[in-house]
This record gives structure tokens, sequence and C-alpha cells, in this order.
């Protein structure tokens, strides 16, 4: 674990802390920092409320009756779960298919994203669903997954305007990443379809289907398809 | 037992003090703005202080009590009601009407027992954008039934019955407001951000200079500051990252965000300040259109801040918890 050292630590207020390792996106930082994060968990430091993996880096949200100094004591947990060794990803991470229909009514950007790689559709969605993406974060709202793995012939920027509702179980795309919508939020990437899965629901004993290093495939469905799994419970 | 809704006001929610636990899958803390506020209103009808109660905001509610129940109304004055700070015993039927905002936005009103809705993921909260926790995960409105404790007429009855009573509904004594403004700009301690040295030294001095005005389109997720615009010195892209309660992010449009109770758990937007968590409580009793003055602080500073207001926070609800014989 050695290679692996903070580059810093902020504060983020006087509660938390982030402890960084990259301020780009790296794929083998980001496992780490996943892994990290499992293993601070497993601590189960009563006044250590949250441990949030990000991209680059790992936050941590003590209890505010501590009275320590947030970034001495980040660092020293940090320290010590290096030191120890990190649990291998393999012990955490799910995997995950994830039904999606890409036909026109649920893929209003299809032939925007189309038109910028210059491929067509069937060629967009051959690409989506043949890659494995993993979850590099689940964050901004409830289950919101953002996922790596996508074809570099599919990145595409972000919509210039955008849109003040996408729906909920909307798959979409901008750069080289991948997002489920949880809910209908307002939202600029590119939709390519829809899941008929419940992303995220606060009242099942596995609220988000999404967690942090899960591997995720898509696969096509039909329209018939997807409303017949939506009615499903 | 139950409490009627006749009217719901502007944004009436059930708070207690938020859930913890679950950020890495994206749900933020939440719980009441105004913790303090809270856990005093609580404390006052002989609750721990986490029980959920209503969170009241700017224009209050009309309720009504079925059963003898013991209240408090902690956290902003309103106009009408009943004595605040205080621990109040209604008699059976009461309607009561809480006016609009007169000093403060929010204020919480606590029944003995608490209000018995069903934690979801740990917590009584109402988690607005999610759709999760208080009331079916919304704000209350006209004709809605909160549910109480099945006891709660007993419970009021025994609790009130504890205290030194003046006039058989109240006592003599109140709790002191921890809170609530009485001159703006409010003076709010923050930390310099992640991000703070990445700003231009026009913007760098203008976010502890300016007087900051809430926005209109500020809500429970996060305030939306109105002054001066702020400009990044160095225009790298900031990998998305985490936030916390009290950040101030600082969007391409230079209008900085404080966040707050609802915040989302992680964000792309360069962070210049972080609020002292002290004074998060003073911050969110700002209604749109008040006013606050950033005081740059220490990291060790504002961990004496906090200790401070803890342990005169702490001192209020134990001399509360004597008055009910604890």
């Amino acid at each position: 674990m050695a290679k692996f050292r903070p580059l810093g630590v902020a504060p983020l207020g006087d509660c938390a802390a982030y402890v960084e390792f990259s301020r780009t996106l790296e794929l083998e930082v980001n496992s780490m920092v996943q892994r990290l994060a499992v293993a601070l968990r497993s601590r189960g430091l009563p006044w250590l409320r949250d441990v949030v993996p990000a991209l680059g880096g790992v936050a941590l949200h003590f209890d505010p009756g501590f009275e320590g100094n947030v970034l001495e004591l980040a660092a020293e947990l940090t320290q010590q779960c290096l030191k120890k060794g990190l649990p291998a990803a393999k012990e955490f991470e799910s995997e995950i298919e994830v039904p999606v229909c890409y036909e026109a009514e649920f893929a209003p950007d299809m032939d925007e994203v189309s038109t910028k790689t210059g491929l067509a559709a069937v060629e967009v969605v051959k690409m989506h669903t043949a890659a494995e993406y993993r979850v590099l974060m689940v964050g901004f709202a409830p289950g919101h997954a953002y996922l790596g793995g996508l074809n570099a012939r599919l990145a595409v920027p972000r919509r210039a305007t955008p849109r003040t509702q996408v729906a909920a179980g909307s798959v979409a795309i901008a750069n080289e990443q991948t997002v489920v919508y949880p809910y209908a939020i307002p939202g600029g990437w590119n939709v390519l379809g829809r899941t008929p899965l419940v992303v995220f629901d606060a009242g099942r004993p596995r609220p988000s289907l999404f967690a942090p290093g899960d591997r995720v495939r898509f696969r096509a469905i039909t329209g018939k398809q997807f409303e017949r799994m939506a009615q499903q419970p | 037992m139950s409490l009627h809704v006749a009217r719901p006001g502007l944004l009436s929610t059930v708070q207690d003090l938020g859930r913890h636990g679950e950020q890495h899958l994206g749900v933020c803390p939440g719980g009441a703005m105004d913790p303090v506020a809270l856990a005093l209103a609580n404390a006052l009808v002989g609750n721990p202080v986490h029980a959920a109660a209503l969170e009241i905001t700017i224009i209050g509610p009309e309720l009504r009590f079925e059963h003898v129940t013991l209240i408090a109304l902690c956290g902003a004055e309103f106009h009408g009601g009943l004595p605040r700070n205080r621990p109040v015993l209604l008699a059976p039927g009461t309607r009561l009407s809480i006016g609009r905002a007169a000093r403060g936005a929010r204020a919480y009103l606590a029944v003995a027992g608490g209000i018995d809705v069903a934690p979801v993921l740990g917590s009584r909260s109402t988690f607005l954008p999610g759709r999760f926790g208080g009331l079916e995960g919304r704000a209350l409105r006209r004709g809605d039934v909160l549910p109480l404790l099945e006891d709660v007429a007993e419970l009021s009855q025994e609790r009130f019955g504890a205290l030194k009573i003046s006039d058989g509904r109240s006592v003599r004594w109140s709790a002191p407001p921890q809170t609530v403004p009485d001159r703006e700009p409010i003076l709010i301690h923050a930390i310099e951000g992640q991000h703070f040295a990445g700003f231009d030294a026009a913007s760098q001095r203008a976010f502890f200079d300016a007087v900051w005005r809430i926005a209109p389109e500020s809500n429970r997720m996060g305030f939306r500051l109105v002054g001066p615009a702020l400009a990044r010195g160095d225009g790298d892209e900031i990998l998305s990252g985490p936030t916390a309660l009290g950040t101030v992010q600082v969007p391409a449009s230079g209008a900085p965000i404080a966040l707050m109770a609802d915040h989302q758990t992680t964000g792309g937007y360069p962070r210049i300040a972080e609020i002292a968590y002290a004074d998060v409580p003073r911050l969110a009793q700002l209604a749109p259109g008040g006013t606050v003055h950033f005081a740059k602080c220490s990291l060790d500073m504002a961990v004496e801040l906090r200790k401070d207001v803890k342990a005169r926070v702490d001192a209020v609800l134990q001399s509360i918890g004597w008055e009910f014989g604890h």
C-alpha cells in the first residue's frame, strides 16, 4: 500500500475532512479509495458517522460531539488502514445487470449522440451494452451512481442546456461516464434509454441498486419487456 | 392519537436530528435545519433531543389537537400561536393557529412523546427531494393527520404534573432562545475551503468583505447567496468531490451556494469556504432576503466555537431536565 499516499487532507468544515489521493480520475486510485472506505467503515467507530468514497479521495464525517482535530484524525485513521492492508475489491463489490430499453420514446438524445459520434443508433446500443462498467461513486442524490467504462467512441459532452426534468431510471452518458437517474430530476447528460428497475427505494433492505465498486452491465430490452418489468413489484 | 392539520403553512415537515451512515449511497443526513431549536423544544416537553417534531417555515400552520397534549414551540418568533420556549399544556380540541414569522425563519413544535411516523433509514426526517421519511416523504397538506403516541394525553399530564405550575397551562420560566438573530447582517464564521486559494484575490477578499443576501430560490438543500460574483484565478476543472453541511460552493455563475441540511452528498463545484458547525443553526434562521457576513476563522477556532455552543446548550438542556425532576 506504500504507493498510495494522500496528496493532503482538506477540512470539510470542523466536523469532516477529505483525504485526497488524486485530483484527476485515476481508476486504480478510485478503486483503492473504495477499499479504504470499506476498511474505515468496518472499524465501527461510533464517532465516525459517515465514510464517503468520492472519485479521488474519501470523506470522513465525524459526530459533532467529537472535539479533536479532524485533519489529524482523518490522516491517522487512513494511515492505520493503509498499514494494516485493505480488503480486496471482490469482498464487497456486486455484479449487477441492468435491463435498459433504448427505444426512441425513452431515448430523447439518441439522435444527437448518433450525429455527434457518427454511429447509427444500433451501433450506439451495441457499444453501450458491450462494455463492463464500474460504479466510481454514488453521490449527488440517493442512489445516483457514476459509472466508468464507457467506450471512448461514445464520449460526448453534456448537453449545452440541461433538461429541467429527466425521468427516473433514465440511462445517460457524458464524457466517459454513464449515470442512471434515481428520480425525476434536472440533468444535462445525454439520455440513451431507461431501465424499469427502481434505482433507489428507502424502504427496501438494500435501498440503493448501486454501491461504490459494483460491476455493472446493461442489457437491451424491448418496450414490451420494459412495460412488463415496470409492472412487477 | 393524532394531530390534525387544518392549514399546512408554507412548508411544515416532520424532522428529527437526521439520518447518518448512508452518505456513501448518496443519502444526505438531512434533519432539522436548526437542530439547537429542535433539541430545546424536545427537552421542554420531556422528550429526548432527537425526537421527531414539526419544522415550521416562515408561515405557520393551523393545527387541531384532539386530546390533552403537552407541546413546546422554539426557534423563530411567529405571530400568534402560543407562549414560546416553554412547555404548554393544550386542552382537548385546541385549535392552534401560528401566523407569520416575525424574527427568524424556522420554528419547531415538539409534542410529548414525539411525532410517531415510521423511521426510514434510521430517521423520521422528511427528505423532500427523495420523497421519503416524515409523513409520506412530503410537506404537510390540509387534512393530514399526524400520528402521536397512543398515550399522549396521559404522558402529557404526567410530565406537566412534574413541573412547578404557574397557571395550570404553562410555567413562569422560559428557556433562553439560542439561534434567532436579533439584527442583520448576522455574523457567521467560516474557514477557508479546499479551493479557496484557486479564487482570484478580489474574490477571496469579497467573500469575507461582502454582505450576502439569501436569494428567494433558497431551500432546505442550500442557500443561494446574492452579492459580488466570485471568479477563479486558475481555470482547472475540479474533480467531483464530497460536500458537507455548511460547505460553500461556487458554480460557474459566480454566485455561491451554502449547503444546508438536505444538501447533495457530492458536487463538482469548487468549495470556497466551510461554515463553522456552531454557526449553521443561526444561518438556518435567515429567511430569503436576510443578510449574512462571513468572518474568517481557523479550524481550531471553529472547534472552540462548537465546544462553546455545545456547553451553553447542554447547560440549558440540563436546567430544563431539572424542572422535570430529572
